[in-house]
């Protein structure tokens, strides 16, 4: 069974994010970009069932520049078998993003997809969905366990009311949550490894595929800073900002 | 709480640019190799530090380790943490392929070393030790030495120890007592040692100490000494830990810092004698020892660098998140807004950025030997390097570690009366720092090393090996535009230098008087020469529309920094120098009691 992972190039979760003077987006000038989190867990997942003996091959995917190719790095170190690059520019939105990955799915024909699901630069939480409707494939997202057996799958899901638990006929494509598992370090002979495995790249064109914007950023702006706060003498006083000037009750 | 970064831009600038790391690889066709391979080791070094590591720091702080039972247990976490570090391979980084190491270059792992000690030095200094005895047993062991010892000290499944020091023998290792007598195929050890790094704990099935000690009628002073190794545990037939050596450790010290680092006295030879194997041959210990000197000593200047980084992060939040007064117009100001404050985050800037620039360069001379015996060249270019290597290796232990504790005190200093409270974490970096300068070697004797043997002995030519390499970047800096008469500066305390070695060599009597500060002048210039070819590097970066323009101003200006507030220290070495030693050593023992009798 060929598993696929998909892996996001994001900004790092230490970095204090600012947004650009024009207001056209975030600064993603020389900081310090990683591996989204909820795909480091999907790669963690297709390194497990390779281990566990249910995946024969973990195939890492990613849709970016050049730099993107670190974080592919990063997934061979961890145990990948094999890299692919789909150039494209930062920050592409998700449907041209899921049209590019329905490609690769068509190419490669993996048995299961594990995305994030979401990234944490924009919280989009769309990629894997999209992909799902691209393919025709069933899909489980928000997974917080996922169980092989045979040409089914069990997929646990983090819902509001608790858990659910779909019977999903293979391919399928799964959507990582954060209990999912808990994602290990890059040894060091693996990285030594990680060098010599192979990183495909190929472009939008080679896949067919035109890129169109179908939305458009008007004003991306910070949160308002928070304002200090005032003392209130009594619980009189307290109500009656409650109602007056809150207005919240 | 510490929240310390792996600073990857610094890492990446000195590893890729000032020391050009791809022509390295390149020109020694190490083809695999390359920065931005490096970038990656570091980058997971980073995470498996700051994941495992920095927490444990304070915690080991307020829960050293306990004796009992005969034996030391290490601070609860640790053994998990140490698990994860073999586990995910990093003891085996530089260890030769052949014993399963990565054979990687020695400056991969200084600057993997470096997030160690930044992160929790008590902890960093366990694998050290550990490395040391692989270069001890890889270099001078028999072949069954190496096929018993060497594969489970490079996986880091045993753990490594030094010992050397007695209660009576200290800087003078010539009054080492602890005595071995032959006994058939390996030797009999009697004998008490003190200050033994990590000697027991329950982190690794084995602990390998290397030990010396002198044989029966062995030649007196430091040349009877032979190097022994003795296992904790003895081996069986299949290599495997069986029975336990007649070796333990009678007490722990009580220690001023890194308090989670186990400091042991270590007791041989209660019964019938610790069981130990000689290492190459009889009365030549010592000179074992020294082939691991330059990477121990060197080691722990990269200790002084790390913990001065760390120290500097946390004294950077503190400063950019205290408020503290307010400008004219009523806005609040935080405490990194008053010159004051400034000056002592850049002391610390441009100090560890210097530091950082020395250990990585020194790291990558050994390199260039190594990949020069690799290729066998001639030896006088392989003699070349060596020669370097030890003139080196005093300055990066002996000005880093002592800079560091002008850096973390001021560290302390941003923080006020807060940063005097344990609490705030800055305080057990004063502590911890503090050893750097005594052990593997105290400054002073590090300054007689440098200046004795690496000075005088050679008639100056490693000196004025430095002194021409430093007159081309003065030459350089001259053409430059925009360099703000750097030349002039880094000319000036090169002539400082070159008079302070025409008056050593002129007054060879005085060297231990005036070699404190001899050395720390040399520190002072190589720090300067390091970051005036940062500062070139940087604004040719700049002029060819390089990106990241706030990093690499702020490299200028440290630069220029570091030129006006620490370049100009070689003036006052220089003065007190040519002062000599005769007011030194001018007043009688009791003279110095005529205050109080």
């Amino acid at each position: 069974m060929k598993v696929l992972v998909t892996v996001k190039r994001v900004i790092d979760y230490n970095v204090k994010v600012r947004v650009k003077a024009d207001k056209s987006g975030v600064d993603l000038n020389n900081v310090k970009m990683s591996m989204n989190p909820f795909c480091e867990i999907a790669v963690e997942e297709g390194i497990r069932l390779k281990e566990a003996g249910i995946a024969t091959e973990v195939v890492a995917v990613s849709v970016g520049p050049k730099a993107c190719q670190e974080q592919l790095r990063t997934a061979l170190a961890l145990g990948a078998d094999r890299a692919i690059q789909v150039e494209a520019e930062q920050g592409l939105e998700s449907l041209n993003v899921a049209k590019l990955l329905a490609k690769i799915v068509e190419i490669e024909a993996p048995s299961l997809v594990i995305l994030g699901k979401q990234a944490i630069d924009t919280d989009n939480n769309q990629t894997g969905q999209m992909l799902a409707a691209l393919t025709g494939m069933a899909q489980g997202t928000f997974a917080s366990n996922i169980e092989i057996n045979g040409e089914k799958a069990l997929v646990t899901r983090e819902v509001d009311g608790g858990l659910e638990t779909l019977e999903l006929a293979m391919p399928i494509i799964a959507t990582t949550d954060l209990r999912l598992n808990e994602p290990r370090y890059a040894s060091l002979p693996n990285i030594m490894k990680a060098k010599r495995k192979p990183l495909e790249v190929k472009t939008a064109d080679e896949l067919g595929v035109s890129i169109k914007e179908h939305t458009k950023i008007i004003s991306v702006a910070p949160p308002t800073e928070r304002k200090a706060g005032v003392k209130v003498a009594d619980v009189a006083e307290l109500v009656d900002k409650l109602r007056n000037e809150a207005k919240v009750i | 709480m510490s929240t310390y970064q792996h600073p990857y831009k610094e890492a990446d600038f000195v590893i890729r640019y000032l020391l050009a790391f791809d022509e390295f690889c390149t020109a020694e066709h190490l083809d695999d190799l390359n920065s931005d391979f490096v970038k990656q080791v570091l980058s997971e070094a980073e995470k498996y530090a700051v994941n495992h590591l920095l927490d444990l720091n304070q915690y080991g702080d307020q829960h050293p380790p306990i004796l009992a039972q005969e034996q030391v247990t290490e601070t609860v976490g640790f053994a998990r943490a140490y698990r994860q570090f073999v586990d995910q391979g990093w003891p085996s980084l530089s260890a030769s392929e052949e014993y399963g190491g990565q054979g990687l270059p020695n400056l991969v792992s200084v600057a993997c070393n470096e997030i160690w000690q930044s992160s929790n030095l008590a902890f960093s200094l366990c694998p050290l030790l550990g490395q040391g005895a692989i270069t001890a047993i890889q270099q001078h062991g028999s072949d069954w030495l190496k096929q018993q010892f060497l594969a489970k000290l490079v996986s880091g499944k045993w753990t490594g120890t030094m010992n050397l020091t007695e209660a009576s023998a200290g800087s003078d290792l010539a009054a080492i007592t602890t005595r071995a007598e032959s006994a058939g195929e390996h030797y009999k050890l009697h004998g008490q040692k003190v200050f033994i790094t990590w000697g027991d704990h329950q982190m690794a099935e084995n602990i390998i100490h290397l030990v010396l000690a002198r044989l029966p009628n062995s030649p007196a002073g430091v040349k009877g000494l032979s190097l022994f190794v003795v296992p904790k545990f003895l081996l069986d037939t299949q290599g495997e830990p069986s029975i336990k050596n007649d070796l333990r450790c009678l007490s722990l010290e009580h220690k001023l810092g890194i308090h989670a680092s186990p400091t042991c006295v270590m007791s041989y030879g209660n019964n019938e004698g610790a069981i130990g194997y000689l290492v190459g041959k009889e009365h030549s210990g010592l000179r074992y020892m020294f082939s691991m000197m330059n990477h121990a000593r060197q080691s722990v200047g990269v200790q002084g660098l790390g913990i001065s980084e760390c120290a500097f992060q946390g004294a950077l939040h503190y400063a950019t998140s205290r408020i503290q007064g307010s400008d004219a117009a009523g806005n609040k100001l935080t405490i990194a807004s008053y010159g004051d404050v400034r000056r002592m985050l850049m002391l610390m800037k441009s100090g560890t950025e210097a530091m950082r620039a020395l250990c990585y360069f020194s790291a990558l001379i050994d390199d260039q030997k190594n990949a020069a015996i690799k290729q066998h060249k001639a030896s006088e270019e392989i003699a070349g390097f060596d020669a370097s290597i030890g003139f080196l290796t005093p300055i990066v232990k002996g000005w880093c570690t002592e800079l560091a504790q002008e850096l973390v005190s001021l560290a302390m200093q941003v923080y006020g009366g807060a940063g005097y409270v344990e609490e705030t974490g800055v305080a057990q970096h004063v502590r911890d720092a503090r050893i750097l300068t005594i052990y593997e070697g105290t400054t002073g004797i590090q300054a007689l090393d440098f200046s004795i043997r690496k000075t005088l002995l050679d008639g100056g030519a490693q000196a004025e090996h430095f002194f021409s390499k430093i007159h081309q970047t003065i030459a350089l800096l001259a053409t430059l535009k925009g360099s703000d008469n750097l030349h002039l500066s880094l000319s000036s305390a090169l002539d400082d230098a070159q008079n302070a070695v025409k008056w050593l060599t002129e007054n060879p009597q005085h060297a231990n008087s005036v070699a404190a500060n001899y050395l720390q002048l040399w520190g002072y210039l190589m720090g300067g020469w390091l970051m005036a070819k940062s500062f070139i590097v940087a604004q040719s970066q700049l002029q060819n529309k390089a990106s990241d323009k706030a990093y690499l101003q702020a490299k200028l200006m440290t630069c220029k920094f570091y030129t006006e507030h620490f370049l100009v220290r070689t003036k006052a070495c220089l003065a007190s120098i040519s002062a000599g030693g005769d007011t030194i050593m001018s007043l009688t023992e009791q003279q110095f009691f005529s205050h109080v009798n």
